[in-house]
C-alpha cells in the first residue's frame, strides 16, 4: 500500500489542485469583498468563525481534509461502491420528502444537527457520476443501443426529476450536463441538435408574436422545398421529413410552449424567463396559480438581473478596484454571495479580471478534459468527462444568469460561491478524479 | 477503447470555447458598450451631498448688518427608528392631534420611506425649539436638524434686500449651469436677486456612498472629488439703515415713496417704499402664509415704488424745463412772464397758475409758475431754427435723458421701470402730422405723457446739486474680497449732462430752488441753518371708479438737496393722493434731510411734526375701496359661513323634531335632508308638497 501511495502522490496531477485552490482562494476573498465593512478589523473576522467569508475559510479546510483522505484511499473504493453510492443517494433523496427540511421554499434538506443540513441532490451528482461512470465500463455495455441510450440517459435524470419534485429546478437542470458525457460516450448527436433546435424555438415563441413566427416557419419549410425540389422528385421520404418537422414545429410554437410554460413551470419560473425576453408574463394563466398551489401576487420583477447587471456593468475594463465597488459595498445585487458571487469581482476587476477568471475556469475544465483523454480505463473517463461537463453546466448556467443571458435560477458558481455542500462537491469530486487519474495505468471497471 | 469516438473530444471542447467567448462578449456588451451601467450604478450608490456655504451678509453704510444668517431648525424623524414616542406630548407642543402625527407619519414614509429621515416640522419657532428640545429624549427617531435661515435684523428695507424662495423649473431652466438644484433657495427680488452670485457664495459637493437602503455608508474614494465650499461675500451698501427706518415711520399707512442719494457718489441713502412689510414675515414658519396675504394687499407691498411705479413728476419737472430753456436761449434769467390766473398762450386757459403776477426765472421756481414754464416749454417747440414741433421735441428729449429720464437708470436693483419721455411720433399718431406745442403743453410742468421713477426724480436732483453730473445710483457701496464679476463698475462712471449747460445755469436754478424752500411753496419745510434747495410738486391724477375715470386727491412731490454748498444728499418723495406737494411731500423730505445731515431732529416744534407726520395716514381712495372690499368679502364669506352652520344645525334640529314625531319610520328623512342644501328656496315647496304626500299616502 505504501508503495502505491508514494507513486500515486508523484502521479496526482498537481496542475489541477493548485487551480483548485486558485478558485477556492479567489472565492474567499469575493465573499470577502462581499461582507467586508470598512473599519472592522479583518483579521480577527477572518479567524472569528461569525462572517462568511470565515465560514468558508473553514469549509476549505474541511475539504482540504476530505481531499487528503480521498487522494490517500484505494481507487477501487470508487468503482466497487458505485453503484451502491447511487442507490444510496436516491434513497436520501426519497426520504427529504419524509424526514426533509424546509429551506427557502425548497425540501431538499436533510437536517444533520449541529445546524448543519445535507443536500442529497448536491451529493447525488458525484454518485451519479460515478455510476454513469460504473455503467459504461461494464464490458456488456454497447452504448450504440437504444436499451443502453436509455438506461445511461436514465441514470444522468431520474436525481434530476427527483429535484424537480423538491422544488429545487436549478440543481435538476446541473443533470442536464450529463447529455455531454453522454455525447462524448456515442448518443447520436440528434439528440443535442434537437435540443438546441427546441431551445432555439422555445425562445422565438416568446420573442416573436405567434403568428409571426407561425409565417416565418411556413416560409422556411416552403423555401427548403424549393431548394430541394430535385431531390424531392427522387426521395418522397424527404418531402414527408420536411412537412413533419414543419408541424411539429408549429405544433410546439403554438401548443407545447404555452403548455410548459403554463402548466409545466410555475409562475415566478415563467415570470423570470419571460423578464429575461423583456415581457412580461401574465400569471393568472398559470396552472399552479388557478389551482391555488403557489402564493399569488408576485411581481413581474426582474430587479435581481437589473442589479446585477448594473454591477457588472459598473466594473468597465479595469474594474473599481479591490474592495471599492460602490455595488458590492451599498449591497445592491440580492444573494451577492452565493448565487450572484460573479458580480463582485466583475465589479472590483474589470473586463480584465472577468477574461482572467474565465480564462483560469477554461484552463481548468480543458485540463479536466486532457486528463480524461489519457485514460486507459473507461471508469476514469467518463467520470472525467462527467466532472468537466458539471462544472462547465454550472459556469454557464451562473455566469449567464448574472449578464442576463439565462433566467435566473439558483445555481452556484463552482468553488467561488459561499456554501459548504457546494464547495464540498466540487471539491470531492475533483479529487476522486485526481485519486482515479493517479492510477490512470490501470483499468479499473 | 479510448480512441472511440475521440473526434467528439473536440466537439465538446469548442463548445466549452464558444460558450465562454458568448459570455466575454456579453461582458464586453456590459463593460464597455453600456455606459448606462456605470451611470446607473453611480446613481445607485453615490449620493451628491451639496454643502451650503454661509450667503453672503449685508451690511449699511455704517457697517451695521440689516441681512445676515441664523440657525433655525427643523424637527426631523426617521420613522423606522421612530418606536415608543411619547406621542401625546410631541402632539401637545405641535399643537396638533393625533389623528394628523399619525397622517404626517404614513405621508412621510409613502414618500420617502421609513429608514431615511424626513423634515416633520419645517422652521421651528424659538419657543417651540426650546420646548422640544427639553423633550426630545421622550421622541426616540426625532432629531432637531438646523438648517440656515437669513434674518433682518432692523427690520427694515424690505423691497431693498428681497427674499429668497425655493427655486422653480423656469429658474432651474434659466441657470441650467449654475449648480441649482430642485429644493435649493436663490435670491428672487431685491440685493438678494442681483447679487445672486455673490452672496450664494460656491457650494460644496460631497461624495457619499449609500447603500441599497439608501443609508450612508461613508465617503467615497475618501473624498477624492469633493470639492470645498466657499462662503458668499459680504455686501456694504450706501444705505443708512436710521435714514431709511425714519422713512418708514414717516411714510407709514401711506402710500408712496422716498429715494435718497448720495450725490457725489451716486450711493443709495435710502429707499423707502410704503406700504412695505417686515421682510422676517417671509423667513419663518408662517412664511407662505404671510406672503398669499402681502401678495393679495391692494396696496402691494411687494411693489417697490421708488422704482416699480411711473409718476407724472409734476412740478419738480420744471426745474428739467427751466435749464432747458436757459440752455437753448429761448429765455434768460431775467425773462419775466406775467400770470393772470391761466397761461393763456393756447387759447385754452390752460394749465392755470395758483399766484398771480410777474415773475422771473428764480421767483417762477419759487412759486411753481406753469404759465412760466408753459412759455418756456412753447418757445422751445415752436423754435423756428429747430424746423418744426418734431425735432425741437427731440432736441429737448436729448437733454431730458442726459438727466437719466426716459431710460432705466441702471440701478443694481431688479424690475426698474424706464419711465417715458413722449416722442414726436406718438404724438402724430394722436394729433395728426401737424400736431404742435400746444397739444403737449402739459408736459411743460410735468403733467402731460412725461413720466419718471421716483429714483430718475431723485437723481435729477442729484444733478442739480451736482451741477450737471451723476453716477448711476446704486444700493452697493462694496463687495468684500473683491469686485469678482465686475458688477460695481457700472457705478464708478461719471455720466455728464449736455456740456452746453453752464454752471451759471444750475446756478440760476438752483436760486430758485432755494428761493421755494425759503420763502416759497415750500416755505413750511425750511430747516432751521441748513441751506436746502427743492421743488414741489402737485400732480393730478384719476383712478378708474366703477368703471369711470375719476378725478383723485393730489399725489404730493418734492424733490430736493441739501446743503446747498457742497451737497450731501438728494432726495424726492412722493406721497400718494396727499394732497399739495407742501403738505405731504415737502416737510417728509425737510425731516429726511435734517436727520441725514443732523444725525438727529432738532427743536420740538421739529419733533412734533415728525410725529404728527408718522401718525398720518393718507391711503388713496381708490385703494381704500379695495380694502373695503377685501374685508367685506371676508366678511361675507364669514357670515355665510356662519348662516352654513346655523341652517345646519336648524336642520338637525328639525330632523330631530321629525324624528320624534315619526319614529315609526326613520328611514324617510334622509333623502329629504339631501336636497335641502342643494337649491333652498324652490326646492322647500316642493319638500313640503311632498312631506304633504307621504303624509296622505300614509294616512290612507
Amino acid at each position: 500500500m505504501s508503495n502505491t501511495n508514494i507513486s500515486s502522490s508523484r502521479s496526482v496531477d498537481w496542475l489541477v489542485v493548485w487551480l483548485y485552490a486558485l478558485l477556492t482562494a479567489i472565492g474567499i476573498l469575493c465573499i470577502f469583498m462581499v461582507e467586508y465593512k470598512p473599519g472592522t478589523d479583518w483579521m480577527q473576522t477572518f479567524i472569528s468563525g461569525k462572517t462568511n467569508y470565515s465560514k468558508q475559510l473553514i469549509f476549505a479546510g474541511v475539504c482540504t481534509v476530505v481531499a487528503v483522505f480521498i487522494l490517500l484511499a484505494d481507487s477501487k473504493l470508487f468503482t466497487a461502491f458505485a453503484n451502491l453510492l447511487y442507490a444510496f443517494g436516491i434513497v436520501l433523496m426519497f426520504a427529504t420528502f419524509f424526514i426533509g427540511k424546509s429551506i427557502n421554499g425548497s425540501k431538499s434538506w436533510i437536517p444533520l444537527g449541529g445546524g448543519f443540513n445535507l443536500q442529497p441532490a448536491e451529493l447525488c451528482k458525484i454518485f451519479t457520476a460515478l455510476a454513469l461512470a460504473k455503467f459504461f465500463s461494464r464490458q456488456e455495455t454497447d452504448f450504440s443501443k437504444l436499451k443502453s441510450q436509455i438506461i445511461g440517459v436514465s441514470i444522468s435524470l431520474a436525481p434530476a426529476v427527483l429535484s424537480h419534485f423538491q422544488h429545487e429546478d436549478g440543481l435538476a437542470l446541473a443533470y442536464l450536463s450529463f447529455f455531454l458525457v453522454l455525447y462524448r460516450e456515442g448518443l447520436p448527436p440528434q439528440i443535442l441538435i434537437f435540443g438546441a433546435s427546441f431551445g432555439i424555438l422555445v425562445v422565438a415563441t416568446l420573442v416573436l408574436e405567434p403568428n409571426t413566427l407561425a409565417i416565418i416557419l411556413t416560409a422556411i419549410a416552403i423555401v427548403t422545398i424549393y431548394f430541394l425540389r430535385k431531390t424531392l422528385k427522387r426521395n418522397k421520404n424527404i418531402l414527408v421529413l420536411i412537412v413533419s418537422l414543419w408541424a411539429i414545429s408549429v405544433g410546439i410554437q403554438r401548443f407545447a410552449v404555452p403548455y410548459i410554460f403554463n402548466n409545466v413551470f410555475e409562475c415566478y419560473q415563467s415570470t423570470r424567463i419571460y423578464s429575461m425576453v423583456g415581457k412580461d408574463y401574465d400569471c393568472s394563466q398559470n396552472h399552479h396559480v388557478t389551482k391555488g398551489t403557489e402564493k399569488h401576487g408576485k411581481k413581474p420583477d426582474d430587479y435581481n438581473v437589473r442589479q446585477s447587471k448594473i454591477a457588472i456593468g459598473s466594473g468597465e475594463i479595469f474594474g473599481s478596484g479591490f474592495l471599492k465597488g460602490t455595488q458590492t459595498r451599498g449591497k445592491y445585487v440580492p444573494e451577492q454571495h452565493t448565487d450572484f458571487i460573479f458580480t463582485s469581482l466583475a465589479e472590483a476587476f474589470g473586463l480584465v479580471g472577468c477574461i482572467i477568471f474565465l480564462g483560469i475556469y477554461l484552463f481548468l475544465l480543458y485540463r479536466i478534459v486532457a486528463i480524461a483523454e489519457r485514460q486507459r480505463s473507461t471508469f476514469s473517463r467518463v467520470y472525467a468527462y462527467s466532472v468537466a461537463s458539471i462544472i462547465f453546466f454550472h459556469i454557464t448556467v451562473n455566469i449567464c444568469m448574472t449578464i442576463g443571458l439565462f433566467p435566473i435560477i439558483g445555481i452556484p458558481l463552482p468553488l467561488i460561491s459561499y456554501g459548504g455542500s457546494s464547495l464540498l462537491t466540487f471539491s470531492i469530486l475533483i479529487f476522486i478524479l485526481l485519486r482515479l487519474d493517479a492510477d490512470r495505468q490501470m483499468i479499473l471497471r | 477503447m479510448s480512441a472511440y469516438n475521440q473526434s467528439r473530444s473536440r466537439v465538446i471542447q469548442i463548445i466549452f470555447a464558444a460558450v465562454f467567448v458568448v459570455i466575454v462578449a456579453q461582458l464586453i456588451n456590459l463593460q464597455i458598450f453600456s455606459p448606462k451601467y456605470r451611470l446607473a450604478a453611480e446613481s445607485n450608490a453615490i449620493y451628491r451631498k451639496v454643502i451650503y456655504p454661509d450667503r453672503g451678509i449685508i451690511f449699511d453704510r455704517k457697517k451695521r448688518s440689516l441681512l445676515e444668517n441664523t440657525i433655525m431648525f427643523d424637527l426631523v424623524v426617521t420613522p423606522s427608528e421612530s418606536k415608543a414616542v411619547d406621542t401625546l406630548t410631541l402632539c401637545n407642543l405641535l399643537n396638533i392631534d393625533t389623528a394628523e402625527y399619525k397622517k404626517r407619519m404614513r405621508e412621510i414614509i409613502f414618500k420617502n420611506t421609513s429608514v431615511r429621515s424626513s423634515v416633520f416640522e419645517p422652521l421651528l419657532s424659538p419657543e417651540l425649539y426650546a420646548k422640544l428640545n427639553e423633550n426630545m429624549y421622550k421622541f426616540p427617531g426625532f432629531i432637531l436638524s438646523e438648517r440656515s435661515a437669513r434674518i433682518y435684523p432692523y427690520n427694515t428695507a424690505a423691497n431693498i434686500l428681497g427674499y429668497l424662495n425655493e427655486v422653480d423649473t423656469a429658474f432651474l431652466r434659466r441657470h441650467k449651469d449654475e449648480g441649482y438644484e430642485m429644493g435649493d433657495y436663490a435670491g428672487i427680488t431685491g440685493l438678494e436677486k442681483t447679487y445672486e452670485k455673490v452672496l450664494m457664495g460656491q457650494r460644496g459637493i460631497k461624495r457619499l456612498i449609500r447603500d441599497n437602503k439608501s443609508r450612508l455608508q461613508g465617503s467615497f474614494e475618501n473624498g477624492l472629488y469633493d470639492t470645498a465650499q466657499v462662503a458668499g461675500k459680504n455686501l456694504y451698501l450706501s444705505l443708512d439703515v436710521e435714514l431709511q427706518q425714519l422713512g418708514e415711520k414717516l411714510m407709514a399707512n401711506k402710500v408712496g415713496s422716498i429715494v435718497a442719494i448720495d450725490p457725489r457718489t451716486g450711493g443709495i441713502l435710502c429707499m423707502i417704499s410704503a406700504p412695505t412689510y417686515n421682510p422676517n414675515y417671509l423667513t419663518g414658519s408662517e412664511r407662505s402664509k404671510h406672503i398669499r396675504e402681502l401678495a393679495l394687499d391692494p396696496r402691494l407691498p411687494f411693489n417697490n415704488r421708488a422704482i416699480g411705479n411711473k409718476y407724472s413728476p409734476g412740478s419738480t419737472f420744471k426745474t428739467v424745463s427751466g435749464i432747458i430753456g436757459l440752455t437753448e436761449g429761448v429765455i434768460n434769467e431775467r425773462t419775466t412772464v406775467t400770470c393772470n390766473g391761466a397761461f393763456q398762450g393756447c387759447g385754452t386757459g390752460k394749465p392755470k397758475c395758483l399766484d398771480r403776477g410777474t415773475f422771473n426765472f428764480k421767483e417762477a421756481i419759487a412759486h411753481s409758475d406753469n404759465t412760466y414754464f408753459s412759455t418756456v416749454y412753447k418757445r422751445i417747440l415752436d423754435q423756428p431754427r429747430y424746423g418744426g414741433a418734431d425735432s425741437a421735441l427731440t432736441v429737448f428729449n436729448k437733454y431730458a435723458s442726459t438727466f437719466g429720464l426716459g431710460n432705466k437708470l441702471g440701478i443694481d436693483l431688479p424690475s426698474e421701470k424706464k419711465g417715458n419721455l413722449p416722442v414726436s411720433s406718438h404724438y402724430r399718431k394722436i394729433f395728426g402730422q401737424k400736431w404742435y406745442s400746444c397739444n403737449v403743453i402739459s408736459n411743460a410742468i410735468g403733467q402731460g405723457e412725461v413720466e419718471t421713477t421716483l429714483l430718475q426724480l431723485a437723481n435729477v436732483m442729484a444733478i442739480i446739486a451736482n451741477k450737471g453730473w451723476y453716477y448711476t445710483p446704486h444700493v452697493v457701496d462694496s463687495i468684500e474680497g473683491g469686485d469678482d464679476y465686475n458688477m460695481l463698475d457700472d457705478f464708478k462712471v461719471k455720466h455728464y449732462t449736455d456740456k452746453n449747460i453752464p454752471d451759471s445755469i444750475f446756478d440760476a436754478v438752483q436760486d430758485g430752488m432755494q428761493a421755494v424752500v425759503d420763502y416759497g411753496t415750500a416755505a413750511a419745510s425750511r430747516i432751521p441753518d441748513i441751506v436746502m434747495c427743492g421743488k414741489t410738486g402737485t400732480v393730478e391724477n384719476y383712478a378708474k371708479i366703477n368703471g369711470r375715470m375719476e378725478k383723485q386727491q393730489d399725489h404730493s412731490f418734492f424733490g430736493a438737496f441739501a446743503p446747498r454748498d457742497n451737497p450731501r444728499i438728494a432726495i424726492a418723495v412722493i406721497c400718494e393722493n396727499a394732497g399739495q406737494g407742501a403738505w405731504a411731500a415737502a416737510p417728509i423730505a425737510s425731516l429726511m434731510v435734517e436727520k441725514y445731515l443732523r444725525d438727529s431732529i432738532k427743536g420740538k416744534e421739529r419733533q412734533d411734526k415728525l410725529e404728527e407726520f408718522a401718525k398720518k395716514s393718507i391711503i388713496p381712495y381708490v385703494m381704500r375701496l379695495a380694502m373695503n372690499k377685501r374685508d367685506s368679502l371676508k366678511q361675507i364669506r364669514e357670515t355665510q359661513l356662519m348662516l352654513k352652520r346655523m341652517n345646519k344645525e336648524m336642520n338637525d334640529s328639525t330632523d330631530n323634531d321629525e324624528n320624534n314625531e315619526e319614529d315609526i319610520k326613520p328611514s324617510a328623512p334622509p333623502p329629504t335632508k339631501k336636497t335641502i342644501p342643494k337649491n333652498k328656496k324652490s326646492d322647500a315647496a316642493i319638500l313640503n308638497d311632498e312631506r304633504k304626500n307621504k303624509k296622505i299616502t300614509r294616512t290612507a
